[in-house]
């Protein structure tokens, strides 16, 4: 049995191979409880990563995994920015959302979670538990303009706080 | 309440089989490479699902990218083919893979791509194929060519497929490149090399199969793809 394959960066060129179909909207966005998620993603010199693919997968609202419901892919355009039209995940707990980056210069995916802010469930949460009033703010999306904002820091003082793989 | 048991780590790659996020030999490595301590979860809080493919059938076309344009598409025509598995050497059927890739001449149909080689108006370059039920893959494409990069003085990449894959759980998502058996450039590139383990950067290069090879039509190429997340236990040989 041979090995697990390793990690390979997408390269800057990935575009035409990935997200030539539109698949950032998990739900149709005319829906009241459509939620838009957006957000910037930032090099450690502040410049926004302007070739970075993010995908997320998380519950429905009902916390669970129905009908193909959950995947959504995104890349990022001129000013960095991803967006995703989707549903606030629901069920016990904190909600949130898995997140991978994968972007030219990342030799494997950066993972992250979006949590909701205001949410009862967040106090209990055993991850924004061990994280510091910093951490947890940075893994705490912004309500903003009707829907959430989370930016994404890959290196320096605002680091992301990201997941090992 | 007691402390949950995360930890903070260093970043050592899934189990040393994945590069650094920092290498330095890799530019582009060094702004973006994350430089605090990742957090471990233990088992218990990971998501063990992911997405499983559920649009409508792929085309055939999607599989065979000599066949998605009015002409045939310039170069050496390959058939790459292998099969799935997850770290505990089970097949993964129904797996989404993606693929893209320059053309023969190395070039990429992405309008970034500045390298003066020629586009190829019958070949974009991109494609998919779902793998049955006992986790195998096969597709049809051009061999690309090499390409130069500014990472370094007279770089080039080596000829490589890059491939998406989706596992089991998501955490397990696999994005990876194919290199092809015997290319000198493998030595100098620093990507490639990105892999600490030899052994496990070996296990990048597909190989020459005559198996898959078919007769007055194209050569085969095998490729054999192994996910697997921490808690992955390999097979005994």
């Amino acid at each position: 049995m041979a090995g697990a394959t390793p990690s390979q960066t997408v390269g800057p060129f990935f575009s035409f191979g990935l997200c030539a179909r539109p698949q950032h909207e998990l739900v149709d966005p005319g829906r009241a409880d459509a939620l838009r998620i957006e957000g910037r993603v930032f090099d450690g010199a502040g410049e926004p990563v302007v070739d970075a693919m993010v995908e997320i997968w998380q519950a429905d609202a009902e916390g669970g995994h129905r009908d193909g419901f959950g995947w959504g892919r995104s890349g990022t355009d001129a000013a960095g920015r991803y967006a995703f039209v989707t549903l606030k995940p629901g069920g016990e707990g904190a909600p949130f959302v898995t997140v991978l980056v994968f972007a030219r210069g990342l030799l494997k995916p950066v993972m992250t979670r979006i949590y909701f802010p205001d949410e009862p469930g967040n106090a209990a949460d055993p991850l924004l538990a061990a994280l510091t009033d910093a951490e947890r703010a940075g893994l705490t999306a912004v309500a903003e303009n009707g829907g959430m904002r989370f930016d994404i820091h890959l290196q320096g003082e605002r680091q992301t706080t990201f997941l090992a793989l | 309440m007691s402390r949950p048991p995360i930890e903070r780590v260093r970043d050592d790659g899934r189990r040393g089989i994945d590069p650094p996020y920092l290498f330095p030999d890799y530019r582009s490595t060094r702004l973006r490479a994350p430089d605090r301590p990742l957090i471990l979860l233990p088992e218990s809080m990971h998501d063990p699902t992911g997405p499983v493919y559920g649009e409508s059938p792929l085309a055939e076309t999607d599989s065979d990218l000599t066949r998605q344009h009015d002409g045939e598409p310039l170069g050496e025509r390959i058939i790459v083919t292998g099969t799935v598995r997850d770290g505990s050497g089970r097949p993964v059927p129904g797996s989404l893979i993606e693929i893209w890739q320059a053309n023969a001449a190395g070039r990429y149909i992405h309008q970034h791509d500045r390298h003066p080689a020629p586009v190829d108006p019958n070949f974009t370059g991109a494609g998919r194929v779902l793998t049955d039920s006992e986790g195998r893959y096969r597709f049809t494409t051009i061999r690309p060519g090499a390409y130069p990069w500014r990472n370094h003085e007279n770089a080039w990449r080596p000829a490589h497929i890059h491939l998406s894959v989706f596992g089991r759980a998501f955490p397990e998502r696999l994005v990876t490149q194919m290199y092809f058996p015997g290319d000198p450039l493998h030595s100098a590139d620093p990507i490639f090399n990105s892999v600490p383990d030899p052994a496990a950067r070996e296990r990048m290069i597909s190989r020459f199969d005559w198996e898959t090879t078919t007769e007055e039509w194209a050569l085969g190429f095998r490729f054999d793809i192994v996910l697997g997340g921490r808690d992955a236990t390999p097979l005994e040989a």
